[in-house]
């Protein structure tokens, strides 16, 4: 009988412990099918960061390491360097890179390391149990922002993708979502193209990804999907930032 | 043939690197040991290395944990505020067990401090620095020469037990020039690292750079390894010079540049006719606790004289060693000031005259 489908070289067999809903399966799941369509499993080392996925080194079937909090882009900085052959990569959440992680995301984008980043962002901090991220949109509630966050004192949305982008190190950045079949094909793309990127060592390339977590929202999975389409993408549009014309 | 060039000491610890196999530096401007930084960005490129400005002293460790975790010699260098920053990942280094070396030319603190030199970062170098139950290796040198020579040595012990290295000078160290006999090839060599992730490459299971162990029995099973690792190097690893222990009196410690100081006022008290030794730790952790108790029993010895540039840290750790036996005596300098010789005289005159 002819197998029609199986489950990715890229993931190893271990169960994933993410809450249900949550969308780190399915990214992690297209990270690894890319690497194992694009053949470099064998020569990618990830660095994982922390948050929910501090543990995606069980994950991935390639050699992987786990950074401190919002150090990954350094982290990949100093394997790149040292190992320009292999493919690196850092996947990081909206707290671990847009909080406590800026000046190391900004500065492995402007002096363009050619490393891949892929950032998830749910707008929540998850891992510690639905905390204010520097993402989280202006009146969401959680659980340091218990009236809504109001920009008065806790300031505006940062949108990563776009501050990015105006760096010149950064030659491909794009923002995509997760919220059906069409935009998961997309988000796969873009993986691919960050990948395809680092191998033509053009420079820093970071795919952006919306993302739900149902559990800090306090929402039904289908329900977070929608919420996530409503609310999400008008602070957050999608579309490709930086490199949209770029034959890689 | 040995090759003889007057140098600086943070060029001597540079070359040294290069020399021993150290292809990469990482690290952030900071006086006074930004000429380790300037040769190597001079020099790496050279010698096929790399040097990378890092946009802080945060990211110049992580840079480093990276590149250790992909097994290559790798090292960062720093003053005292920066290498507070560093502790994060030094943590992270002991606890992923991966070799590197740190340089920690120090200077006077706390806060921003002052630039002049200063040993008051003991306590932090010592008894861990960051969060978490470890040390690191760590080696004081006291000449240019020795710079260059423990640099060497100081990679192949990050190695061999998979843990930070860390020189600890201090701005006179740092600063001071003197000649330096290089020899044509350094006697050091890079062991396997088959843990590293490189890429698997052919490897049948991936690889994987962590400190994180969620489950408390693991965590503590992590912990006793390490400490483990730490009781075969108390037991293997501790260097240290004494000198002029015969019949002596009084006997100084002092590491580094106070040593230097020291050696001068033990002829002095020599002509005033009191006997003066020295202990001087060469590696501060593991710290020669079984030379100083050795001492400590010789009946000639009267008392211990303390001499650093600080408040007084080390001292806890030769008294912990002296253990009651003996009197331990302090004298010590802060804020960037040396000790003059007349000073510590002065100080011996009165130990031995009881008047202490």
């Amino acid at each position: 009988m002819a197998v029609v489908f199986q489950k990715t070289k890229g993931l190893t067999d271990k169960p994933f412990h993410y809450c249900p809903g949550c969308m780190h399966g399915i990214i992690h799941r297209l990270i690894a099918e890319v690497m194992e369509e694009m053949d470099i499993l064998d020569k990618t080392i990830g660095v994982a960061s922390v948050g929910c996925t501090y543990n995606n080194y069980d994950y991935f079937s390639c050699d992987m390491v786990q950074a401190a909090h919002g150090r990954a882009p350094a982290v990949a900085t100093g394997i790149k360097r040292c190992k320009p052959e292999e493919m690196v990569f850092t996947y990081q959440g909206d707290g671990d890179l847009a909080s406590i992680g800026t000046a190391e995301i900004v500065h492995a984008a402007a002096r363009g390391e050619k490393i891949c980043t892929f950032f998830v962002n749910n707008a929540v901090y998850g891992m510690t149990s639905g905390q204010m991220a520097p993402t989280t949109l202006l009146g969401q509630v959680t659980t340091t922002s218990p009236l809504g966050r109001d920009a008065e004192t806790r300031g505006y949305p940062i949108n990563v993708s776009e501050m990015l982008s105006t760096l010149t190190g950064a030659v491909y950045i794009e923002r995509v979502a997760l919220f059906d079949y069409k935009h998961i094909q997309e988000a796969k793309k873009a993986i691919a193209k960050a990948f395809r990127v680092q191998q033509a060592g053009l420079g820093f390339a970071m795919v952006e990804f919306l993302s739900t977590c149902p559990t800090n929202w306090g929402k039904e999975p289908i329900e977070a999907l929608e919420w996530c389409k409503e609310k999400m993408v008008p602070q957050y549009p999608l579309g490709v930032f930086k490199g949209k014309d770029l034959e890689v | 043939m040995a090759e003889v060039v007057l140098m600086k000491g943070n060029e001597a610890i540079a070359e040294s690197a290069i020399r021993s196999g150290c292809l990469y530096y990482f690290g952030y401007p900071i006086t006074p040991q930004t000429e380790i930084a300037a040769y190597m960005a001079k020099t790496m490129p050279k010698r096929g290395g790399v040097f990378l400005q890092a946009e802080s002293e945060i990211a110049a460790i992580n840079m480093v944990y990276g590149v250790a975790g992909s097994g290559k010699r790798v090292m960062t260098s720093s003053s005292s505020p920066g290498i507070s920053l560093k502790q994060e990942g030094i943590s992270y280094l002991a606890g992923s067990e991966l070799p590197a070396l740190i340089v920690n030319v120090q200077r006077g603190g706390p806060g921003l401090g002052g630039i002049q030199p200063s040993q008051s970062d003991y306590f932090q170098a010592t008894k861990g620095g960051g969060h978490g139950d470890y040390r690191n290796l760590v080696i004081a040198p006291a000449s240019v020469q020795e710079l260059y020579e423990l640099t060497v040595k100081s990679f192949d012990l990050a190695d061999k037990y998979r843990m930070v290295c860390m020189i600890l000078g201090d701005g006179t160290i740092g600063q001071m020039m003197e000649p330096v006999a290089f020899k044509e090839k350094e006697d050091t060599v890079e062991i396997a690292k088959p843990w590293a992730t490189t890429g698997m490459h052919g490897r049948e299971k991936h690889n994987t750079i962590t400190s994180i162990y969620i489950d408390p029995d693991d965590l503590e099973a992590k912990n006793r390894e390490l400490q483990e690792k730490y009781r075969e190097i108390e037991e293997k690893e501790v260097m240290f010079e004494s000198s002029n222990l015969e019949d002596a009196e009084i006997v100084i410690a002092a590491y580094g540049t106070c040593s230097r100081i020291c050696k001068n006022v033990i002829r002095q008290a020599a002509e005033l006719g009191i006997k003066v030794g020295m202990v001087r730790p060469i590696t501060l952790w593991p710290f020669p606790s079984k030379e100083f108790a050795r001492v400590a029993d010789m009946p000639s010895v009267k008392g211990f004289l303390d001499v650093e540039l600080s408040s007084g840290q080390m001292i806890e750790d030769v008294r912990l060693a002296v253990n009651g036996k003996k009197p331990v005596y302090f004298h010590g300098r802060m804020g960037g000031n040396l000790p003059t010789q007349k000073e510590i005289l002065d100080e011996i005159v009165k130990i031995h005259k009881g008047e202490m």
